[in-house]
Order: structure tokens, then C-alpha cells, then sequence
């Protein structure tokens, strides 16, 4: 009996796996001609990309050392995408919420899976998805049942070691949050080692009716590493999902971050924070695929940029034939400090009903100057004038991350990020 | 207390203040009338420091200081107030932090220690009374929302609770009903002090009603043309300013 239900799981991944490879092969990796992907160069992971980092240990030490690891006191720690079971700290968790290894729960009881996996990420258009369905190794599955609520944030830490040769991490991620429940994951991405690297991570969130999903995504990857990540949502009838995406490190980052509002009353934020300086390239492609009626969306995405840093965002919505009532809101508010920075902004709005309203606005600025001269004339400081105006910038989507410990480090973080790197690079 | 001497400035190579010489003492309220573009609005920013002006000549004297070389914020660390003819909004800046921050940097120029959080509430609210703000005004962003009037009173509250040496207004009856006016003029009435010199730059005379000046200056074409008292500010009421700018050109 259990030997047959084995073997059909086993069917159904290898072929969700062979296919995913299959659609890999025949995408390849983009290039500018590519319009996803025109402002976002990835052609220098061509030669690794397919490969998969090799397993590595991290003394906890280390790990304990960052700012974030004990921040949260639930955490599942990944090194190298994966599962590191003695660094990780899973005792504590509320009855019904599960934190298992994705290895671990494949080979013992695949068809939890088998139905989400593969579910909000779709292969079709995505080679770095496809590529991570075709190579992860291990991963995470958070699972909440029906009516409960987790109370207590989970951290998932993904741990970048890499080794002498650039090599490509695929780490995968899998959310389940049943009818009403409720569940906040935090995923921080951080490197312990210098070197080459490729995080090519996915992270698919399945909020069924009612569920209240919250996620927050920090990336804070060494300066040496391209980050490519998707967040994909999947929400039922009445399902609420929160996305803070944060956007620190890595030398070139790109974020496919959305969701499918599939059911009635389904409601999605997706808030964003970067900030890049020197060479760093951010790219942040969102989408809300509103496919049901009486959905809202709130999107906000906000920027610092010094140096000759890049950044790219492009919203996408659809809103597909039915989905009467939707109520799309977007914006995106960059603030350049370094003369040479660069911002390319694009709402893209497709909508196929009539009684909807969708509003989008960009803007992309300095620092006001009037602003600067009225606190100064008030006897603040240049500097901590500039700071003041830089913080009431950036102050309203922290504000919304609704964990105090991550939001404190992040204040903290960006406290130091002005001190140090910022002074001096704006002209 | 204030000494200009000999004050040209010019924006974008073009000069607008063309040898300016005003003295005003401790405890006086000077008036700065002039038709439209004729530099006393320069004259206000120049003397707070604005750096899209450049001074070409002269100097600014503060208790015998040169400002004329110094940034904005040691100026008003040395004791000099500009209330905006344009106050700025700075949204996600609230009032308090921004107050505190203020007057614990001009405090701290003085020597004194900064306040604590009691006292510097204390403190504010006695402030706050003189101008009619409501407390509610302290828990919003820097001026985001207040209408014409309650950004001006929220000049001259600053104004008191940063407590100037030399205190500029500029312009600060623009907008303004009269009953806004009078709640202003109450607030730099009760600034007006032996220990501080107060200069006023209007348009119009109707100000001077309430705030009683010392000595009235008439700018025209970037100079001072006349100087006198109150009763020149009248007879500006009356006549205009044409026959003064007549009187110059000839």
C-alpha cells in the first residue's frame, strides 16, 4: 500500500522535475533581447547557473554572530540550500504548524506536496524557476493547519558558503497555509564566506480561504553574489497575503514577486525597500494577477540609490475578464543620492473588465532642497538633515513590517549604510 | 546686535541686492517694505543663509560674527531665526522629533545640555498656548496639511521655542486672515525683547498695525531708499510705492 503511494509520488516529481529541466533547456537564460528582462543583464551566470552548489558546514558561532540569527527564536537554517538540522531551531512551534526539510517530507509523505508544488511558480515563462523545480535538493515546507494561527514569526535562514568555483544555489520554499490560519515567515539570505555565487531561490505561498500569510523576504547577500528569487502566491476565497521585500545586498538581485488573487475577496500587499549603492544592480518584477471579483491590491515599492547603482521596477497587473470590482493600487517612489544612479520604472497594467479601478504612480527624485535649507535654517546639521529627510523616505514601508526585531535591525542597518557608505558618495 | 555693511548678492550672476547697509539693534523691530522684487525677500534668505545666492561684497554682522561665510545651521546656531514666507512641508517628519532635534543642536552651540523629554514637552506646550496650536499639531508631520494660517503660526511657535537673537520674518501676513494675523502678531509681540533685534519684510503696512516697528526701510531695486519711522509705513499705504520708485529713477 504505502509502496504504491510511493510510487506514484516519485511519478509525479520526476516528471514535474524532467519538465521543468525540459523548459529550462528550451528558455535558456534570458538575455536583453528578452523583454522581462532588457534592463537586467544575467548573461554572467550562463556558465554556472546549472550547476548546484555542494554541501558545506557553518560553525553556529559564526551564524550567531549576524544581527538577524537570533533575532527570531524559531529558525530553519539552510546552508547551501540545505537543511542544516543541528543550526536550526524548531522546538518551539505552535501544535499544528509543521517546519520540515522539503528532502525530508518527499521521500516520507510526498503527497503533502504533491498538489502545491509547482502550484504558484509557474515553469512556463521562467527559466530560473524552472531550473530551481529541476535541481533543488532540500528546502523548506511550512505547514498550518485549518484555524490555527502561528502566532510566533518563523525564520527561514538561507546561508550562502561558496566554494572556489562560482556555483549556484537552488533553494526552494513552500508555504501551506490552510483554511484561517494564520502564519509569518521571515526568509533571510546572507552569505558567510567570500566568493562567487548564484542564490537562484524560489518560494511558493499557498494561502487557501481565509488564511492570512505574512512574508518578508530580506536579502542581504555578499557583494559578490547574483541573486535571482521568485515569491509566488496562490490565494483561495478571502485569502490575505503580506509581502516585504527587502533588498540590501548582492551585486545584481533580481525579485519575481506576486500573486494570483484566485477567489472572491482575496487581498494581496506586496511592499518593497532597496537599497543599493556603488555598482549594485536591484531589479524588482512584481505581478498581481487578479483573476476573481471584489480583489484588492496595495503595492508599494520604495528606493534609495547612491553611487552609480541601478534599479528596475516594473509592476505588473492583470486584471482578467470577471474580475469585477478589483481595486489596484501601485506605486513606486525612488530617491537618488549619487549622481550617476539610474532608475527604470514601469507600470504594466492589462485589464480585461470594466468595472474595476487601478492606480499606479512613480516618481523618482533627490532630495528636496527646500526641505534641506528649511531644517537647516532650524540649526540641524547638513548631514543630519540629509538623514532626517533619507529616513522620512524610507520610515512609512519599513513601518509596515510588522515584526519589531526585524524592523529595528533594518533601522539599524540603515542607520549605519548612511553614516558610513552613503556619506560622501552623493557629489 | 545685526550690522549689515555694504551687502551685494547676486543669483545666477544677476545681482538683486546692490550695497545694503542696515544696523539694527538689540531690542528693536525694524520693517522692510518695497514693491515686488525689489530684494527683500533676498535680503531675508541671504541673511539665513540660502545658497543659491551668492555675496559678491559685504558682510553680516551678528553681535560683531561675520555670517556671511557660514553654513545655514551655525548661523541659526548663532542665533538667527528666518520664519518662510513658504513654509515647507516635510511629510514623515513629525513636529516633535523635529523641534527637539532643533533645539537641542542650538542648545548644545550655547553649552547647555539637551532637554529631556518632560521638560522639552513642557516647555513647548507653554509655547504653544501664546500662537492657540492645538497639542495634536505636535504628532504630525513638519507643517504636511496646515493650512496657510497654521503654517505661519507654526514659524513664529518655532521662533519662540528656538528663541533668536535676530528673528526675520519674511512676509509672514501673506495669506493670512485677520484673525490669523492678530494670533501672529500676539506670538512676535511677546518676542519682541531688549536682548533681541526683530526684522519684518512686508508688502503691506497692515502688519505694522499690530507689530509696532521701531524703523520702517523702503528696498527698491536691491538698495535702501528711505528710511524713517511708522509714519513712513503709512504714507507707503496711502501713496504706493510708485512715487518712490519714481523719486529713484530720477
Amino acid at each position: 500500500m504505502s509502496r504504491t503511494a510511493s510510487v506514484e509520488a516519485t511519478d509525479w516529481l520526476s516528471r514535474l522535475r524532467t519538465e521543468a529541466r525540459a523548459r529550462f533547456d528550451a528558455l535558456g537564460i534570458p538575455n536583453p533581447a528578452d523583454e522581462n528582462w532588457r534592463q537586467t543583464n544575467v548573461q554572467a551566470v550562463a556558465p554556472f547557473a546549472a550547476t548546484v552548489a555542494g554541501p558545506a558546514s557553518v560553525p553556529a558561532a559564526a551564524l550567531n554572530a549576524l544581527p538577524l540569527a537570533l533575532a527570531i527564536p524559531c529558525r530553519a537554517v539552510l546552508v547551501n540550500g540545505r537543511f542544516d538540522e543541528t543550526l536550526s531551531s524548531l522546538s518551539g512551534l505552535p501544535r499544528g504548524v509543521r517546519v520540515t526539510s522539503l528532502k525530508t517530507e518527499l521521500a516520507e509523505s510526498p503527497e503533502r506536496s504533491e498538489t502545491h508544488l509547482g502550484r504558484a511558480a509557474s515553469v512556463e515563462n521562467a527559466p530560473f524557476v524552472a531550473l530551481n523545480t529541476a535541481l533543488f535538493v532540500d528546502g523548506i515546507v511550512v505547514t498550518v493547519d485549518a484555524g490555527v494561527d502561528a502566532a510566533v514569526p518563523l525564520h527561514i535562514i538561507h546561508v550562502a558558503l561558496p566554494g572556489a568555483a562560482a556555483a549556484a544555489i537552488h533553494a526552494r520554499t513552500l508555504v501551506i497555509a490552510n483554511d484561517a490560519s494564520q502564519v509569518t515567515v521571515v526568509e533571510t539570505f546572507v552569505a558567510l564566506s567570500t566568493g562567487k555565487y548564484m542564490t537562484n531561490a524560489v518560494t511558493e505561498i499557498i494561502a487557501e480561504a481565509d488564511a492570512r500569510v505574512t512574508h518578508i523576504k530580506i536579502q542581504a547577500e555578499s557583494l559578490e553574489a547574483w541573486h535571482v528569487a521568485t515569491v509566488a502566491g496562490h490565494q483561495a476565497r478571502g485569502a490575505q497575503i503580506f509581502s516585504h521585500n527587502v533588498s540590501l545586498g548582492a551585486a545584481l538581485a533580481r525579485n519575481d514577486i506576486g500573486s494570483r488573487l484566485d477567489g472572491p475577496g482575496a487581498a494581496c500587499h506586496l511592499y518593497g525597500f532597496y537599497l543599493v549603492d556603488g555598482q549594485q544592480h536591484v531589479d524588482n518584477h512584481t505581478w498581481l494577477d487578479h483573476a476573481s471579483p471584489d480583489c484588492p491590491s496595495w503595492e508599494m515599492y520604495k528606493g534609495l540609490l547612491a553611487g552609480r547603482s541601478r534599479a528596475v521596477f516594473n509592476g505588473r497587473i492583470v486584471v482578467r475578464e470577471g474580475a469585477q470590482k478589483t481595486d489596484a493600487k501601485q506605486s513606486n517612489k525612488n530617491l537618488i543620492l549619487g549622481d550617476e544612479a539610474t532608475v527604470f520604472t514601469r507600470p504594466q497594467l492589462v485589464i480585461h473588465a470594466n468595472d474595476v479601478k487601478c492606480t499606479h504612480g512613480a516618481t523618482i527624485g533627490r532630495l528636496d532642497e527646500e526641505s534641506l535649507f528649511y531644517l537647516r535654517t532650524r540649526g540641524i546639521g547638513k548631514d543630519a538633515a540629509r538623514n532626517v529627510l533619507i529616513r522620512a523616505f524610507a520610515d512609512d514601508v519599513i513601518d509596515k513590517i510588522p515584526v519589531v526585531a526585524v524592523r529595528e535591525i533594518l533601522v539599524d542597518t540603515l542607520h549605519r549604510r548612511l553614516e558610513r557608505d552613503f556619506r560622501g558618495i552623493e557629489a | 546686535m545685526l550690522k549689515i555693511e555694504n551687502l551685494h548678492a547676486t543669483v545666477n550672476g544677476k545681482e538683486i541686492l546692490k550695497g545694503i547697509d542696515l544696523t539694527v539693534n538689540a531690542g528693536e523691530v525694524h520693517a522692510i517694505m518695497g514693491p515686488n522684487g525689489s530684494g527683500k525677500s533676498t535680503l531675508a534668505q541671504v541673511l539665513a543663509g540660502r545658497e543659491t545666492y551668492t555675496i559678491t561684497e559685504g558682510r553680516i554682522l551678528l553681535e560683531g560674527k561675520d555670517l556671511s561665510g557660514m553654513q545655514p545651521e551655525d548661523r541659526a546656531r548663532e542665533g538667527v531665526f528666518l520664519a518662510f514666507q513658504y513654509p515647507v512641508e516635510i511629510p514623515g517628519v513629525g513636529n516633535v522629533y523635529f523641534l527637539k532635534a532643533a533645539l537641542n543642536a542650538i542648545r548644545k552651540h550655547r553649552g547647555l545640555d539637551d532637554l529631556d523629554a518632560i521638560d522639552f514637552l513642557a516647555y513647548v506646550r507653554e509655547k504653544m498656548k501664546v500662537v492657540e496650536m492645538d497639542e495634536s499639531f505636535l504628532n504630525r508631520s513638519v507643517n504636511e496639511g496646515f493650512s496657510g494660517g497654521e503654517k505661519k503660526r507654526n514659524e513664529i511657535f518655532q521662533m519662540m521655542v528656538l528663541d533668536p537673537k535676530l528673528a526675520i520674518l519674511d512676509e509672514t501676513d501673506s495669506g493670512l486672515d485677520i484673525d490669523a494675523l492678530k494670533v501672529v502678531a500676539r506670538g512676535v509681540n511677546a518676542m519682541r525683547s531688549p536682548k533681541r533685534a526683530i526684522i519684518v519684510v512686508t508688502h503691506y503696512q497692515r502688519l505694522l498695525d499690530s507689530i509696532v516697528p521701531d524703523h520702517v526701510h523702503v528696498l527698491a531695486d536691491g538698495r535702501i531708499v528711505r528710511s524713517g519711522d511708522r509714519s513712513l509705513a503709512l504714507e507707503l499705504e496711502k501713496k504706493g510705492y510708485a512715487w518712490i520708485e519714481e523719486e529713484v529713477a530720477r
